[in-house]
């Protein structure tokens, strides 16, 4: 029986020695780039009360971007969908894409309401 | 059969189109459409987290307040050991695309050392949940309630829950709305002796009914969530293990690829991805 885990149309499934060079070299700056932004995320957790106590909602949102920003950076490079075909990574991230910015619109309006609503009839 | 195939492909292993319409194999294809699935059923639970915790008209607890105890050490560290976490799983993650990038190369001798690493590091991770789990159900002393309503959270120097009053630096604290185990007015000796007999309710740790934290959702939230993805880390060390077990036996090498190792990698990363996410929606907002 043909085995199903040919892998000779698969990219990047081998490389040389000077393209794993570079790679390596990618994969440190990233690692970098991540330990950097957990760093201010977790000093921005635990201080921001002392250093900006008015500014809830600005840090609120800085988490938010951080995070997705880490996201791409694992998803892009560690997970190496950066390197693949625009058509998978497309057929991966838009339908995902759509469903949570649904998902997300639907519960921060319900939950709205529901909030509303115990604080009339409690 | 080795993966050592012919140049010349045979048309059902190109989809039966002459070639590859998304060059990828189909074991990285499915791997990817699980992982979708799979980010579905998180993206559902923090989700459904927003909406209680946006919705109730309860005070939420704060993360960093909770979550600021470290093993071996007295005192206040907000956020530390989850950060530590953090960094041992984006660390294992690491290891794990240089384990991929050594599989590239055919280095068997480089997939082992990282492949190794990442086990390590896994299983480290298993280990801090299940520490921070430990300090969660037990928590910080509690809380106990008057019959006039007043809340007062209950502080000794052993985190004593089965009989704190006669524990070494017993005192209560009148609760702040809002903040854990923090407030202005301190009674002690005698006067807090007295509040502590006549109370109606005492409340300490965490369990699936209540907790000295906040709303019950919250310890349901922080078992389902930490304990979902929690499971997914003890089954993707697992999954590392067996595969670091087949590298060591020179499986792929004899198959002339590594991709086996990209695809428990691929679901390795999407755990440290998940934890991201965690670490921002429970822990930081």
């Amino acid at each position: 029986m043909e085995r199903d885990d040919i892998i000779e149309y698969s990219l990047d499934a081998h490389h040389s020695e000077e393209e794993g060079r570079q790679i390596r070299a990618k994969i440190w700056r990233v690692t970098g780039l991540l330990a950097i932004v957990t760093a201010v995320e977790v000093t921005l957790g635990a201080f921001w009360h002392e250093w900006f106590p008015q500014a809830w909602h600005l840090v609120k949102w800085t988490f938010v971007v951080l995070t997705l920003v880490k996201a791409t950076y694992i998803v892009m490079t560690f997970m190496h969908l950066g390197d693949e075909r625009r058509n998978i990574r497309a057929i991966i991230l838009l339908p995902y894409g759509l469903f949570i910015l649904y998902l997300i619109f639907i519960a921060i309006w319900e939950s709205n309401h529901v909030h509303w609503a115990w604080e009339m009839f409690q | 059969m080795s993966g050592e195939a012919t140049k010349t492909l045979s048309n059902d292993v190109l989809w039966g189109g002459g070639r590859s319409p998304f060059s990828i194999s189909y074991g990285k294809m499915m791997m990817w459409f699980f992982l979708v699935s799979d980010a579905l059923t998180f993206s559902g639970l923090l989700v459904a987290y927003g909406f209680v915790r946006h919705s109730t008209t309860e005070a939420w607890p704060i993360g960093e307040e909770v979550f600021r105890a470290l093993p071996f050490l007295h005192g206040s560290y907000p956020l530390m050991y989850v950060a530590l976490m953090t960094a041992i799983l984006i660390f294992s993650s690491v290891t794990m695309v240089l384990a991929v990038e050594a599989g590239h190369r055919m280095d068997k001798k480089g997939v082992i050392k990282w492949l190794f690493l990442t086990v390590l590091g896994g299983a480290f991770f298993v280990g801090s949940q299940a520490w921070e789990w430990k300090h969660f159900i037990h928590g910080g002393g509690g809380y106990i309630t008057t019959a006039e309503g007043a809340k007062y959270w209950v502080h000794n120097d052993t985190h004593d829950t089965h009989d704190p009053a006669h524990a070494p630096g017993f005192h209560l604290v009148l609760a702040d709305a809002g903040h854990y185990m923090i407030g202005e007015k301190e009674l002690e000796g005698e006067e807090a002796l007295q509040v502590w007999n006549e109370r109606v309710n005492y409340v300490d740790g965490a369990n699936m009914v209540r907790n000295e934290y906040g709303p019950p959702q919250y310890a349901n939230f922080f078992f389902f969530i930490t304990g979902f993805h929690g499971f997914h880390v003890f089954s993707g060390v697992i999954i590392n293990l067996i595969v670091l077990i087949m590298v060591i036996q020179g499986v792929f090498h004899r198959r002339g690829h590594y991709e086996m190792v990209e695809k428990a990698g691929l679901y390795w990363h999407f755990v440290d991805l998940v934890w991201v996410f965690v670490f921002t929606f429970f822990y930081l907002l």
